[in-house]
């Protein structure tokens, strides 16, 4: 079942285009990869996805509805590239961001609430830290508890914007490992965007390849086997490549 | 504390201070936290073009303020998501036509008077009954809002894109809290003027968020600040016959800066986690 269609997508901030013709279905139970050069447009599509910019042409239909006409985004979990720039001294400790989701005080503050916010802390390895200052953090421990507030409205569906830009190799590590736990066990589709070839090789299922038009849908297997593949490595393409 | 149960006035500005003390420290801390705190500054600049209007037409210069507040906060936020700009020069383009116009319409009225005055220091030992109703009206109106929509405000200011995502409504809830800020600043005119009511929404949430680390608690000591400072402000005003905008708004400055030593203090003191 299609989880989310983008049909026929273009794109432009009012200058030349930045996204053209995109078209493509993001599945149930995907972890896809949404790779490109810099300036490729992934974090342009991936607002329009979210709604928060509005296509030149084409449209985008989530979970069989027409975007404009979605009302249940509790079930979308969105964890922006900004996410790792937390302003140190906000005052907000690890379960009152989990808690924010929730969104009516009766839930967040409830037993029932509170229960589930404690859940999806042990879920992420973050319940130790629930009394502690988001600020507080390492960026690593910062996107656990992202993941965590994205995690308590039961999501269908994680969208992730380069979660783990600034972040330590080791620390990277055990976030995708908890992404590949969430996309296997819980059955939560993941579509991550992110530069690092060494990601789409070790974790991924599919691939969705943009630079400024489609330049690659499909599974992880072919893509390795892709000349778009050999082309990005052999040129760089301000790709990370890492051997796993 | 005899003169407080004697005087009519004295128990009006107390329960007038008080209130508007709560609703500056609750708008406050979201307007810190949202890079906004210079709004405050910006809209008691516009009210003062409001009252001069008020004072212009022969109309009562707080309903005049405050129509005009409301509208330019509303006008401020069209200028920042429309026109592109950033929300620090939306407030100083506004905030400085509010002034020119207010000087401007002042002098053709010729009303640079002990009324004009009342509203550039405040005058909080003259408020009226009305304008008491007024504020208590509006700091239960600021504590409704809040904590009925408290987990949405605070996503939207924690992380406002998303927020937008999870369905929060978040252009309606930033033109809710303005249209509050720009109320609060007119009622606060009255308790310490114009030239100070920024003061009372920015320096108790300043020394709130100094000390916290968890929103409720910066709420609280916020809260605490802003009530304590107009309580003792008022106490010293009276006892000592010192202006009481200028003691409220030094008092929460000398509450601020004990918040800032003790922050410092554990700052120094704490490992990072």
């Amino acid at each position: 079942m299609d989880l989310v269609g983008v049909r026929s997508v273009s794109f432009s901030y009012g200058g030349p285009p930045v996204l053209v013709g995109i078209d493509f279905a993001i599945r149930d139970g995907d972890f896809l990869a949404l790779i490109g050069p810099n300036g490729s447009g992934k974090t342009t599509l991936i607002r329009i996805i979210l709604g928060l910019l509005k296509p030149s042409s084409g449209s985008i239909e989530i979970m069989g509805r027409p975007s404009g006409e979605f009302t249940d985004w509790r079930r979308i979990g969105y964890i922006p590239q900004k996410a790792t720039h937390v302003d140190p001294f906000f005052p907000a400790s690890v379960e009152e961001v989990v808690a924010m989701a929730l969104m009516s005080n009766r839930k967040a503050w409830g037993s029932a609430g509170r229960g589930e916010i404690l859940r999806v802390l042990r879920q992420v390895g973050m319940e130790e830290f629930r009394k502690s200052p988001i600020g507080r953090l390492s960026g690593g421990q910062q996107q656990r508890v992202f993941i965590a507030r994205a995690l308590v409205t039961a999501p269908r569906i994680l969208f992730l914007d380069e979660p783990t830009t600034g972040v330590d190799a080791e620390t990277q590590a055990s976030f995708y490992d908890l992404l590949d736990l969430l996309n296997e066990r819980e059955g939560i589709t993941i579509v991550l965007v992110t530069h690092d070839i060494g990601i789409v090789n070790k974790h991924v299922t599919q691939v969705a390849c943009v630079n400024q038009k489609l330049v690659y849908h499909g599974s992880h297997g072919d893509f390795c086997r892709s000349e778009v593949f050999r082309d990005m490595v052999t040129r760089g393409d301000h790709l990370i490549a890492h051997e796993h | 504390m005899e003169a407080l149960l004697a005087y009519g006035f004295l128990q009006r500005a107390f329960l007038a201070g008080v209130s508007i003390a709560v609703a500056c420290a609750v708008l406050g801390l979201f307007l810190i936290l949202r890079r906004d705190a210079m709004i405050g500054h910006g809209l008691s600049h516009i009210a003062f073009a409001g009252v001069a209007l008020g004072l212009f037409l022969n109309i009562l210069p707080l309903a005049a303020a405050l129509a005009v507040s409301a509208v330019a906060a509303v006008g401020m936020i069209k200028l920042k998501d429309r026109a592109g700009l950033h929300g620090d020069t939306a407030i100083g383009i506004l905030s400085s036509l509010g002034m020119a116009v207010g000087i401007l319409l002042a002098s053709l009225a010729r009303s640079f008077n002990v009324e004009l005055m009342a509203y550039l220091f405040g005058d909080i030992l003259a408020i009226e009954p009305l304008e008491v109703g007024l504020t208590a009206g509006l700091a239960a109106a600021v504590l409704l809002v809040v904590s009925l929509n408290y987990a949405k405000i605070l996503f939207m200011t924690f992380d406002r894109e998303s927020a937008r995502v999870a369905g929060v409504r978040v252009a309606r809830l930033d033109m809710l809290l303005m249209v509050l800020t720009a109320v609060t600043v007119v009622l606060g005119m009255k308790v310490v003027g114009i030239l100070l009511v920024a003061a009372l929404i920015v320096i108790p949430a300043a020394a709130g968020l100094q000390v916290a680390s968890r929103f409720k608690t910066a709420v609280w000591v916020s809260t605490a600040t802003a009530v304590l400072s107009v309580v003792l402000g008022l106490i010293l005003a009276v006892e000592i016959n010192i202006p009481a905008a200028a003691a409220i708004v030094i008092l929460c400055f000398l509450v601020f800066g004990l918040a800032t030593l003790l922050k410092v203090m554990r700052l120094r003191a704490a490992p990072k986690v």
